[in-house]
């Protein structure tokens, strides 16, 4: 992780005393409400159903145990014991008092943390994969550009105040992880003839109210050029995107509007004029970002570990466990390991204080002090010696954190929904909870396998419903909560899910899901193909003959 | 007389907003916008006194780039804070046409948004009636250093760390 020098500390320390200005200034009246909203909000600060929420930055997912526990002491201090991952590798706090805000901010920064542009229609927190750096398939660590990119954006002063929010994704590897093909940007690292690094650029990817998969508009940008890449992207962006109407202003639009033709010539003959200018980057900057990432210390240890070898035989829940929340690594002898953060009866997402504490002292006694948050909305301990596998299952089965369910379908992604956020046309916790209620027994969900589902309450689609396996959006019909129902959605390759028809009530969105499952399972060729390869290959109808055209539904009209 | 802010003082304006030429007879020093002046461009710039234009956030910056040279301002309207437009046609003007004169940001201005306007290149601020010159200077100072290249700071700060 990066370790900030004087200039960073004092930067977020500045934007410390602006925000305790500007809160003062409001809560005097000096601001009017108009003038703070947008101001909060570039600060990660909403007014939410029942409190205000803040959404504290995790740059592209990185903790260290010392800022995890400074996370824990915030839900302690500020807010009930709680807090809620995100799906952008972010955390939220439900419950903070407006005016205890800045002194929120204060302590972050004592731990060089941050909620700068986790909200507002400025570039967001930069996310990436959650196995960065540890993944056998890597070609560079992202999180050097994730950083670059980190203190461009930040108070970039021409981008601050976009026709909408932009969202920028880094992947190092081969496979897409971060999910380039659905963002704003995408940067996905390839290599010229010549073996020179590069970026193939991703533009107008999104979901939302408008899912769309990006267009690249540049099959290699030279890493030096990613900055002057970016400001050409963004200008053409803020000059032309639409402000008329917040449902149009996304860069998809835009893209869309002009043709992905139009809009890369108007890009290449911006950046024709920044190209090579001041912005590019310099090879001494990579490398003293690269200086300043605290890399784990890894020792020489066989790639077979004894004693995990002497505990899969023995044990049979570990030996689940290890197969569904324990992944290879680089490195010889070690694993990364996922704390599931989806057991039954609890929202997805969410972590006690207590429960983050005891993660950050887990990540000291068996890792190098270091906690990944995957857009899953699982936490990562990334450097495991396979030796310690047996005895952190242990730990982590006390914690609640041991589900072995990562890739199965509890494994929920989910938004806050209708509980906490004021967007939301409906709940997503109780679904998410009704579903793994409904499918508890571990044997059945290991005989459905890899399975992901996805939860939204609104059509912003922060639970990425869009490209789940399964998903299941929130929608309002004449004041009542329904459910939209969509198969077929993908992460990578990035395939948006399809409607299988009219949505249907809470109650019914268990046995619609058992339904689906049937269906898969007498449809399958062998234990290997997956749910969404079926609905690949058999296409809607079966799925939707046995929901819509079978009496017992009813379903809401449209 | 107006207060403006100019570079980082407190001045009087000796501009006036003026929408036609009739307006303007009597005055030395004159901004109007962008369609009143491309309608009579030769008799506004036939006049003696100062001359400046006037951009809503969404005109093109482009249009003036061959008179630039005779205009002693060019006003850049913010209707909103949050439409961010402005910003990137006070950039075009400072880095892609080189334009020299006060770039003047008129509108929503406010102590919250000068640190931004500043580094995109303009050096004058009208500032809005429900705040003070006097308080929106000190937003100027918001931030002692900044990461990426500004019209104030070409350089980005990963150069600048390296002299």
């Amino acid at each position: 992780m990066y370790q900030y020098d004087e200039i960073d500390q004092r930067i977020v320390d500045e934007r410390v005393a602006q925000f305790r200005s500007q809160t003062q200034r409001f809560l005097t009246g000096e601001l009017s409400e108009d003038d703070f909203r947008p101001l909060r909000l570039q600060n990660g600060l909403y007014i939410q159903r029942h409190a205000p929420m803040l959404r504290v930055a995790i740059p592209y997912g990185v903790l260290s145990s010392r800022q995890l526990h400074m996370l824990a002491h915030i839900a302690r201090t500020y807010d009930r014991g709680l807090g809620h991952f995100t799906t952008r590798q972010n955390i939220q706090y439900n419950w903070p008092p407006l005016e205890r805000v800045p002194d929120i901010l204060a302590d972050l920064a004592t731990v060089q943390m941050h909620a700068i542009q986790t909200s507002g229609n400025c570039v967001r927190n930069t996310t990436t994969d959650h196995f960065a750096g540890v993944a056998a398939d890597e070609l560079i660590d992202p999180r050097v550009y994730c950083e670059l990119i980190r203190q461009w954006s930040t108070f970039h002063p021409e981008f601050a105040y976009l026709p909408r929010k932009f969202k920028i994704a880094v992947n190092g590897a081969v496979a897409d992880r971060a999910a380039t093909w659905v963002h704003d940007i995408g940067l996905h690292v390839c290599t010229d003839d010549a073996g020179h690094l590069g970026f193939r650029v991703i533009v107008g990817g999104g979901l939302g109210r408008t899912p769309i998969i990006g267009t690249v508009i540049r099959e290699f940008l030279p890493v030096q050029h990613v900055l002057t890449y970016l400001d050409a992207i963004l200008r053409i962006y803020n000059r032309h995107g639409r402000r008329d109407n917040k449902h149009k202003a996304r860069i998809k639009i835009l893209v869309k509007s002009l043709t992905p033709e139009r809009f890369q010539q108007e890009v290449e003959e911006e950046w024709a004029r920044l190209k090579d200018g001041p912005a590019t980057v310099v090879p001494e900057e990579l490398a003293r970002i690269e200086a300043r990432m605290i890399r784990p210390q890894y020792a020489a240890l066989p790639a077979q570990s004894a004693v995990l070898k002497e505990a899969l035989e023995r044990d049979i829940p570990f030996k689940r466990w290890h197969e569904r929340n324990v992944h290879a690594h680089k490195v010889a002898g070690y694993a990364s390991v996922v704390l599931s953060l989806k057991p039954t009866g609890t929202p997805p997402g969410d972590a006690s204080a207590v429960q983050m504490d005891a993660v950050a002292d887990l990540a000291d006694q068996y890792g190098f002090g270091e906690i990944r948050v995957s857009h899953e909305q699982n936490l990562i301990l990334p450097d495991i010696a396979q030796d310690d596998l047996p005895a952190l299952y242990l730990a982590l089965k006390e914690l609640g954190f041991a589900t072995p369910n990562i890739g199965l379908l509890t494994n929920i992604i989910a938004c806050p929904g209708g509980d906490y956020c004021s967007l939301a046309n409906a709940r997503s916790i109780p679904v998410a909870q009704a579903i793994q209620e409904r499918f508890n027994d571990l044997d059945e969900l290991y005989e459905i396998g890899e399975l992901d589902l996805n939860i939204s309450g609104c059509m912003n689609a922060c639970g990425h419903h869009h490209v789940g396996h399964i998903g299941i959006l929130g929608v309002d019909k004449h004041g009542q909560e329904f459910y939209q129902i969509t198969i077929g959605g993908s992460q990578a390759p990035a395939r948006i899910g399809r409607v299988i028809g009219p949505s249907v009530s809470q109650e019914e969105v268990p046995d619609v899901m058992e339904q689906l499952i049937d269906v898969y399972l007498e449809q399958r060729n062998g234990g290997h193909e997956r749910f969404v390869d079926v609905v690949e290959r058999v296409g809607l109808e079966p799925f939707r003959a046995r929901i819509y055209d079978e009496p017992h539904l009813e379903v809401a009209n449209g | 007389m107006v207060k403006l802010i100019l570079g980082s003082t407190l001045v009087d304006d000796s501009f006036v907003t003026v929408e036609s030429l009739e307006q303007a007879a009597n005055l030395p020093d004159v901004i109007v916008p962008l369609t009143v002046f491309v309608a009579h461009k030769a008799q506004w710039l036939a006049r003696s006194g100062k001359l400046g234009v006037w951009l809503a956030a969404g005109d093109d910056a482009e249009v003036l780039a061959e008179d630039l040279e005779h205009l002693s301002v060019v006003a850049i309207d913010f209707p909103s804070f949050t439409d961010g437009r402005g910003y990137s046609t006070a950039r075009l003007l400072r880095e892609k046409y080189h334009y020299r004169g006060q770039v003047r940001a008129v509108g929503d201005v406010f102590r919250d948004v000068m640190f931004y306007l500043a580094r995109c290149g303009f050096n004058a601020f009208v500032v809005r009636a429900s705040d003070t010159p006097e308080n929106a200077l000190l937003g100027l100072n918001t931030f002692s250093e900044s990461y990426q290249s500004g019209v104030d700071k070409p350089a980005p700060l990963y150069r600048r760390r390296l002299a």
